[in-house]
């Protein structure tokens, strides 16, 4: 049933320390920023109606920079923002190309780093990305800041470690160790969602991580070690299946997302990096 | 008094699209931009089981402020009068489908409406959702020439195949919607709609009115696809009810969800062909069956299996033709009208299975095509003749060319032989195809449309029911007025079709609306040219007042239809077309990427050759939806992907460039040699993109040839392994060579409900 | 259910806030939910119906509008987002632009529905856009008639890029 979203409340912090005052005062309180995925669950009626507080104004949330080694993503970072960075191109390339098959220019232009991450959809496009570049989600609540590594990050099918209070101020990358790759497979060339996505770095031992093939993003430690030890490429598809979890649901099917993920690694590693 | 110089001539002309300012202005009106002093929104109930009982339905709505209306409330017959008055208004208490309706509710917050809750109570029963194993049918149809049975023992080869198309939904952008506003002793009707008279005609009897209580004003309309040919009348029955019940006016608007999951959509089918040849490749016998899933009620499943039977042998001639149609019932909700109607499913079958054919008998697929295709003077499948503006082989003369097809098949076929491990592949195809414009068989003169022109003060004003619907009806309309009068473009106005003004034009359907209603206008305006008799007519009105001239359709000479037996000439004449369709595949995702598509229409004459090309380009386009992305999940008898995200329609990266090209060999009968354009378009794109994916190696026998279908296909290996050995009668499934049963791609169980072919598997001589 | 936002009776819990924001150039004050879509406010408070709806989960982008100069699908922004900020309908074009009129000589709508949007969406572009940046700024658009050719040729001549592609007409060879 779809959401009667004028009786839904919103609050509107001006400053960060507001904003997270609010959120200890009402723990309640959903973050609206982008409404990419928020407003769409309203339209269906998938969401309980809450009372939201509006991070979409957030100065300090809104930065993309060099952090001594690091490269710090701000929440309210947009995609287009993320896409058209030149920090982000020279450190991260393969976010850049994750943001430009975020849905369309409207969507890249809303949707922000937090948001896809605090969405906790195995289908996020970002996630995978972030994944095997080892990064570190930033929280912050009135009590203070604390760090989890990405993978941990996730808890299950679209549940995370966010704790109430809290607020994904950053996602912080360290410097990546390799040739990075990206490809995502959608349901179709532009506004798709996804149905098997690769991130992936050439290091020694290689990195791998994916998304839409298990109720979280995942890193692919079996098959990253079966490329480091020169496995066939039999024993590649066997780790990767090892890694992964994927269903059938509406949009592809568990032996679909199974094989292309194993193709795709495989095209990756004999590709030489490139492909 | 003296006439006007004459005017410039617009027809073949490029002149300004009459809607075009007002669209790109953001100023036109759709109906959910309308408003009513003290409006209601209205919302509909539906049942969630696809078949059963309604034991109960309770709810406090009405003391909480709502109106509502259930089956009894209706004053007339509970039916949406269409073909057969078999559909409810309301479900009154046996439940054929999910998302039926079943109760209307209204109120003045559209809020309080989503909010409001309504219990329903069931007795389910087992229902039947597979069409393949249904036994309930609802209309057969049955096309004989000569002696298929004979013929087929006496071929050189004969070849099998069964084809499969899924749902299409229309997906016009603007989802369905109409306003009921109580007034005059009866209600008038607003809304976004293809044919004002077939809701008239519904209210009627809905509502027990007669004719003049009702009126219905088409607002403009966002897209159509056939999708608002029939619905609407239901949607207009329930708002009706409820502005009748609540002495407001009401309005009811679809969202994408509902719009998905309880409205009409392209019938899936299942088509087998069982075809008989000499050795050098001449067609002896079509033997065809048609089956098509009709859904939970009649609508108008007939005439859109018997368009897509008419067309099953696809634009070739064959002296022995047996084509057996059928449409069976299901608890799905009720397919209807799109573009097309019938034509796509079954030429996607035979375009298809005429590239299996000459795989089979190891022919070059273009020659086979040009040796049997249709010349003027050929007998169809009906047996009616082909006129003399008959193309086919020039548009797939033109096609070639225009592609360099020959050269690129085979460069392509040598490159993916030697292409590396992960290369993306290419493959060229081709489909050569026809489409009967206007109503088949004696439609237009039972119909007997009507179209009228009047005198206004600063010239004329058309009067048709025949709406715009993007199509560009009202540009076409006003100049062929235009030139028959001689008088300038912008002279010519287009009422909005409203009953209480325009006739019955018949309905914006089947491709009719340049040909038929454009030559019921001609004549009109060539009636009012002689009638005026040299003068102007804003002068003639300012002089004598308004001079109407009004005029029926009145069918060409010569043409001779038999209901009863199916032979005669089924249209007045068709239009043809060839698409070619290149396409890359990646071998790792299986996604295929279309990289070019051609589309070559023959239309006998482009009145506006720009409106012209944007009919052939998006039907093109939407032609590559049906081919490689449009997939209804249906799960309990229910549309689970009923969202944008999950129903996927092409986006401007998924649409290669479309080389669109127009050849026109006029209609003696049409205006101007106009044939129709509207629909043919989309008939091709699907077996052409088919026949690109086989040139790579996969068997495409089913659509959308989704990645994940094409991943199982390359599983099952290449195709085109079986040979003919010379002289031997034999049986061949070219598939069955690939490993697969040799009754084509799908399961025994799944063949064994719609009927045994003929003969079954084996020897046929 | 006792959760924030429900309301007993019928009754709103909500307050309307009271936002400015610049609308086409002026400077609008309107009363509205603070949730609603901007989408709706923009068409019930502010009558401005040019912008569409065509399916309210931010696929088809009919309901683009540009929110400081960045296309948005409308559906998906609180209105209350929209505060102190920039907001272009294609009621702002005033119907002369250079891209409506090259829409509508160009067959670049044929129902319209996705026009407006559509637009918008084609504002956003530089100057002299290439087709292959016209296809990408356009893929939140959704149009069902066109298969995007004539939007392309419309988006391309507004520009003056194009004028020297001849005019598509009949016959064979064109």
């Amino acid at each position: 049933m779809r959401s009667a979203v004028s009786t839904l409340e919103l609050r509107t912090p001006a400053t960060l320390d507001e904003a997270l005052a609010m959120l200890a005062d009402d723990p309640e309180l959903v973050p609206l920023a982008g409404g990419t995925d928020l407003y769409v669950e309203l339209q269906f009626g998938t969401r309980e109606p809450r009372a939201y507080i509006d991070v979409s104004r957030l100065p300090e949330l809104r930065f993309i920079e060099e952090r001594g080694w690091a490269l710090a993503l701000g929440g309210g970072a947009t995609f287009a923002e993320v896409g058209r960075s030149d920090v982000v191109r020279r450190r991260l390339p393969m976010l850049a190309e994750a943001a430009a098959t975020i849905g369309g220019a409207q969507i890249q232009a809303r949707a922000t780093v937090a948001g896809n991450v605090a969405n906790a959809s195995p289908a996020g496009d970002s996630l995978p990305v972030f994944a095997a570049a080892e990064a570190d989600v930033v929280l912050r609540s009135a009590h203070g800041e604390r760090r989890v590594p990405f993978t941990d990050f996730f808890t299950g099918y679209r549940r995370t470690r966010l704790e109430p209070g809290e607020l994904i101020v950053a996602v912080e990358v360290p410097p990546v160790p390799g040739a990075q790759w990206f490809r995502k497979v959608g349901t179709r060339a532009a506004q798709a969602i996804s149905k098997v996505v690769v991130a992936a770095v050439r290091a020694d031992p290689p990195r791998i991580a994916f998304g839409s093939v298990a109720p979280t993003p995942v890193r692919a430690r079996a098959t990253e070690a079966a490329l480091a030890k020169g496995a066939s490429g039999e024993d590649v598809r066997a780790a990767v299946a090892r890694d992964i979890q994927p269903i059938d649901d509406l949009r592809s099917s568990a032996a679909y997302r199974l094989a292309v993920a194993g193709n795709l690694v495989l095209r990756w590693w004999e590709g030489g990096g490139g492909a | 008094m003296t006439r006007a110089p004459q005017a410039r001539a617009s027809v073949g002309t490029n002149v300004t699209r009459r809607d075009g300012a007002a669209k790109a202005a953001g100023r036109a009106r759709y109906i959910d931009d309308l408003d009513f002093p003290d409006m209601l929104h209205a919302r509909t109930i539906r049942t969630t089981i696809p078949c059963g009982s309604i034991r109960a339905v309770r709810h406090d709505l009405a003391r909480e402020g709502f109106v509502v209306v259930d089956h009894t409330h209706v004053p007339g017959r509970n039916v949406i009068r269409l073909i057969e008055d078999d559909q409810p208004c309301l479900a009154p208490g046996v439940v054929r489908h999910a998302a039926e309706p079943v109760l209307l509710i209204a109120h003045e917050d559209r809020e309080r409406l989503w909010q409001a809750e309504v219990d329903i109570e069931y007795e389910p029963a087992e229902a039947i959702l597979d069409y393949e194993s249904s036994s309930i049918t609802q209309t057969t149809i049955r096309i004989d020439k000569g002696d298929v049975d004979a013929a087929l023992t006496g071929a050189d080869v004969i070849v099998e195949g069964t084809y499969r198309t899924g749902h299409q939904e229309q997906l016009y952008i603007e989802t369905n919607g109409i306003i009921a506003v109580p007034e005059n002793g009866g209600v008038t009707i607003h809304g976004s709609m293809q044919c004002p008279y077939y809701i008239h005609r519904a209210l009627g009897v809905l509502l027990d009115l007669p004719a003049e209580r009702i009126r219905v004003v088409q607002a403009e309309t966002g897209g159509g696809f056939g999708g608002k040919e029939e619905y609407p009348s239901m949607i207009a029955g329930h708002a009706a009810l409820l502005a009748l019940a609540a002495g407001r006016p009401v309005k009811l608007i679809y969202d994408r969800e509902e719009d998905l999951e309880a409205t009409t959509k392209r019938h899936p089918f299942t088509v087998r062909h069982r075809t008989g040849l000499t050795r050098d490749g001449e067609l002896v016998a079509q033997d065809i069956d048609v089956l098509a899933d009709a859904g939970a009620y009649v609508t108008l499943s007939p005439v859109v299996l018997s368009r897509g039977a008419i067309h099953a042998g696809g634009p070739y001639r064959c002296p022995n033709v047996r084509i057996a149609g059928r449409s069976v019932f299901t608890n799905t909700p009720p397919n209807g009208a799109f573009r097309g109607f019938g034509a796509p499913q079954t030429l996607f079958a035979v375009e298809v299975h005429m590239e299996r054919i000459a795989e089979a008998m190891g022919l070059d697929s273009v020659d086979l095509r040009a040796r049997n295709a249709l010349r003027p003077g050929d007998e169809t499948a009906t047996g009616g003749t082909v006129g003399p503006d008959g193309s086919a082989l020039q548009v797939l003369e033109e096609a070639l060319g225009r592609t360099d097809y020959r050269r690129k098949r085979a460069e392509y076929r040598a490159a993916a032989a030697r292409a590396g491990r992960g290369e993306a592949r290419r493959g060229v195809g081709l489909a050569l195809y026809f489409h009967g414009s206007g109503f088949t068989g004696g439609g237009e003169v039972k119909l007997a449309s009507e179209a009228a022109l009047e005198t206004t003060e600063s010239g004329v004003r058309i009067l048709s029911s025949t709406v715009e619907i993007g199509q560009g009806t009202r540009t076409i309309h006003a100049q062929m007025v235009a030139d028959a009068l001689d008088i300038a473009y912008e002279r010519v106005e287009v009422a909005q079709p409203d009953t209480a003004v325009v006739p019955n034009s018949g309905p914006t359907v089947a491709s009719r609306t340049c040909m038929v209603v454009g030559g019921i206008l001609r004549a009109c305006a060539e009636e009012m040219r002689a009638r005026l008799d040299g003068a102007d007519p804003a002068e003639h009105f300012r002089r004598h007042g308004p001079l109407v001239v009004r005029r029926a359709y009145e069918a060409p000479p010569g043409l001779a239809w038999d209901e009863e037996t199916y032979r005669g000439d089924a249209y007045g004449t068709y239009a043809w077309a060839c698409d070619v369709a290149e396409v890359e595949l990646d071998p790792d995702t299986w996604e295929a990427r279309p990289l070019r598509l051609t589309a070559v229409c023959e239309i006998g004459k482009a009145i506006h050759p720009r409106l012209a090309l944007g009919q052939i380009e998006g039907g093109t386009a939407q032609g590559l939806g049906y081919a490689l992305l449009e997939e209804v999940v249906m799960r309990d008898g229910l549309m689970a992907n009923a969202q944008l995200t999950n129903y996927i329609i092409p986006t401007t990266l998924d649409t290669p460039p479309i080389d669109a090209v127009i050849l026109e060999s006029p209609y003696a009968h049409g205006p101007w040699g106009a044939k129709g354009v509207g629909e043919l378009p989309i008939d091709g794109p699907a077996p052409a993109i088919a026949n690109a994916l086989r040139h790579l190696g996969l068997d495409v026998r089913e659509i959308p040839a989704t990645p994940e279908r094409l991943m199982e296909a390359s599983a099952v290996g290449g195709v085109g392994a079986a040979t003919v050995a010379p002289g031997a009668a034999r049986e061949l499934d070219p598939a069955a060579a690939g490993g697969e049963p040799a009754q084509g791609a799908g399961t025994p169980a799944r063949e064994g409900g719609w009927g045994a072919p003929d003969g079954g598997p084996g020897v046929a001589a | 259910m006792g959760s924030p936002g429900r309301r007993p009776g019928g009754g709103r819990v909500s307050p309307l806030l009271r936002a400015r924001f610049r609308l086409n150039g002026v400077d609008r004050e309107v009363d509205a939910p603070p949730m609603k879509r901007l989408l709706d406010v923009l068409r019930e408070e502010c009558g401005l119906t040019g912008t569409k709806e065509g399916c309210g989960e931010g696929e088809c982008g009919a309901c683009t509008v540009l929110l400081d100069g960045d296309p948005v699908c409308s559906c998906l922004v609180a209105f209350a987002q929209a505060r102190d900020r920039e907001v272009l309908t294609i009621e702002g074009l005033g119907g002369d632009h250079p891209l409506q009129r090259a829409f509508a000589r160009w067959g670049g709508a044929q129902c319209g529905i996705c026009t407006p949007g559509m637009i918008v969406a084609a504002l956003a572009l530089g100057p002299d856009p290439s087709l292959e940046d016209v296809r990408t700024a356009l893929a939140g658009n959704l149009c069902r008639c066109t298969g995007y050719e004539a939007i392309y040729r419309a988006v391309r001549r507004a520009g003056g890029e194009a004028a020297a592609a001849p005019e598509p007409s009949a016959g064979a060879g064109t």
